[in-house]
């Protein structure tokens, strides 16, 4: 259990002359929610493509499930794939699939279902992300950009992943919402036992639900923490993302509930 | 490891024991009833469940509620509770939807609606035709406003691009049918004749009606998908709230540059197209250039060439506004991108080969 689900090290990618990253490391806890946050540009997206391999770092060594991604065959890779969902910014949904055959998609290609189980469990995990039915059967571009997010996780945990990538699940969701999809986060977290590396900028969603904390700055994880350590680091970016009116407000929030 | 579900009854308990995980559920899924009356559902065995299995369980609970009435789920853990009370709030209450027959009405009802929509994507092309001129004649009198590094843009993509393709196409159309010529004039001794074949058919016909096809395949369709996935991010509803017209920057240039280029790529297939003819000739037949030059110039009417040269501007305009007007109609997904941009090629080849048929008539009767 101590063993890290995910772990990064020295992880340096560039994009031609601009190094996104350069040595970083981090480490995701089994059963945790680890929100990433960090400026516009500081590579939190990148870092997550990384970690899903999408794209080959420069240099580095990404484990997870204790199997490093860069050197593992195509097969185990698929093994891999299976045990962890990713949920892009705006749902990456197949446009040319209905909702529904969306969430049914990795079922069919990874897995020997058959088609009536397929559709009542894709109907399930829809309803568990709060889509109401008549969504079902609608093309992704008939969608509100919130409905496509939930889309888009409701995808992400088709196959009961252990681990769920998300990248900005609430950004441009009203704050109602938001924070519906936090406690979405959290209570299937809770039922399933999932670790949830999360990609951010909310500051409800980090108070409410993440159990540490990342900063990204200056290439690298600049500090891990809970949102209380937060509070008293001495970096001037995170003392302004943490201590700026609206962290205060969030807080304040918090600690009126 | 894992071990597969499976449920035994006990008494009047079904002992469920295994992994209840998503690819393995199948079997208990599929599985009869149990014959006998059962009242409870023993989890103690379980070991891993997902949500798939989950499902399966409250499933098998539902099903032998029918029958037996009452049936609990004992021995379940704090997680798997919470498990099943969060799959019991998502089920479906309502039956499946029963799939329905398309009736001939129903096919009568397509071949209406796709027949109204063909005439009422007709007028639309006519209507977005006449903005496309109407916008063109704006900046005639205010050339002010011709958006001109676009349009040198334009004609370097359609026209100076275009060169090595369109000339090796024609390059290899005059030798075929120098070559074909040949064979067939040869039994009459008729070689000479050869170059009025490839001159006419060429000049007048051949080199701009391919070079047309050619440039649709290749520019039409780069329009369909520019605009289109222009419109697909919403960058011509920011142009709309910026107060510039999508016509004007986007579609006008396009299709003047086409206007423009293809005359040129016309005239280039012609040269192409005789060298390929001459060269042919020559191997093929001893016609020796300074021949099929003279032969050339002395029996071919400087107006065939005139004829094919005229149809360039139609063309192209053809080409140009049905390739910008499909990408004009793309939405939202990615489906559709692809979709118009087939149907712009398919489209702007048709209406191309049905204009030269309409210009081979009016030349037919007007005489030249």
């Amino acid at each position: 259990m101590d063993d890290p689900i995910i772990s990064v090290r020295g992880l340096v990618t560039r994009f031609g002359t601009q190094t996104v990253h350069d040595g970083l490391d981090i480490d995701v806890r089994q059963g945790e929610i680890i929100g990433v946050v960090g400026g516009s540009g500081t590579g939190k997206s990148v870092l997550l493509r990384a970690i899903v391999g999408l794209l080959n770092p420069q240099a580095g060594q990404i484990r997870v499930f204790g199997q490093s991604i860069g050197d593992t065959s195509d097969e185990e890779h698929v093994q891999l794939r299976r045990r962890w969902g990713v949920m892009f910014q705006d749902g990456a949904l197949f446009s040319s699939l209905s909702v529904q055959q969306n969430i049914e998609a990795p079922m069919r290609e990874l897995l020997d279902i058959a088609p009536d189980t397929r559709a009542a469990l894709s109907a399930i995990k829809l309803r568990m992300v709060g889509l109401p039915e008549n969504a079902f059967s609608k093309m992704p571009s008939e969608l509100s950009g919130g409905m496509r997010k939930r889309a888009g996780f409701a995808r992400a945990i088709a196959l009961d992943p252990e681990i769920v990538f998300l990248d900005e699940p609430t950004a441009g969701l009203d704050p109602i919402g938001a924070a519906a999809f936090d406690a979405l986060i959290a209570q299937l977290r809770a039922a399933l036992g999932l670790t949830v590396f999360l990609v951010t900028h909310d500051l409800d969603t980090l108070h409410a639900i993440c159990d540490r904390i990342a900063v990204l700055a200056e290439k690298r994880v600049l500090v891990t923490g809970t949102m209380a350590d937060m509070q008293n680091v001495d970096h001037p970016w995170v003392q302004a993302y943490f201590n700026g009116p609206r962290a205060r407000a969030a807080l304040a929030q918090k600690d009126a509930v | 490891m894992k071990t597969d579900p499976h449920i035994t009854v006990v008494g009047d308990t079904a002992v469920l024991r295994g992994d209840f995980l998503i690819n393995m559920i199948e079997g208990v899924v599929s599985a009869d009833l149990p014959q006998k009356p059962v009242h409870a559902i023993d989890l103690t065995h379980v070991g891993r469940l997902d949500t798939a299995g989950a499902w399966a369980i409250i499933r098998l609970e539902q099903s032998l509620i029918a029958v037996n009435r009452k049936v609990e789920i004992t021995a379940a853990s704090q997680e798997q509770r919470n498990l099943l009370a969060i799959l019991r709030k998502n089920m479906s209450t309502n039956k499946d939807p029963v799939p329905v027959q398309l009736t001939v009405l129903d096919r009568l009802d397509h071949l209406g609606r796709y027949t109204i929509g063909a005439s009422l994507k007709g007028i639309a092309i006519v209507g977005f035709t006449g903005q496309v001129v109407a916008t063109i004649a704006r900046l005639i009198i205010h050339p002010g406003q011709i958006r001109w590094t676009s349009m040198f843009h334009h004609m370097q993509q359609v026209g100076l691009n275009a060169v090595p393709i369109v000339s090796l196409m024609a390059f290899l159309i005059g030798v075929v049918l120098a070559f074909q010529g040949a064979t067939q004039l040869q039994p009459f001794g008729a070689e000479i004749f050869v170059v009025d074949l490839i001159a006419i058919s060429m000049l007048r016909e051949l080199g701009i009606l391919l070079t047309a096809i050619i440039v649709a395949g290749r520019s039409g369709s780069a329009f369909t998908a520019a605009i289109g996935s222009m419109k697909m991010r919403e960058e011509v509803d920011a142009m709309r709230t910026l107060g510039l017209d999508p016509v004007a920057v986007l579609v006008v240039p396009r299709v003047l540059a086409l206007v423009l280029m293809l005359p040129v790529l016309g005239i280039i297939a012609n040269v192409a197209g005789l060298v390929g003819g001459a060269l042919m000739s020559w191997i093929e037949l001893g016609v020796s250039p300074s021949v099929f030059q003279t032969r050339l110039a002395s029996n071919t009417d400087a107006w065939q060439f005139g004829v094919g040269l005229i149809k360039a501007p139609f063309f192209a305009l053809i080409i140009g506004i049905v390739g910008c007007f499909e990408g004009m109609q793309v939405e939202g997904n990615a489906e559709s991108l692809g979709r118009l941009t087939s149907t712009s090629v398919v489209l702007s080849i048709f209406l191309v080969i049905a204009s030269d048929a309409v210009f081979s008539i009016f030349f037919a009767i007007v005489g030249v």
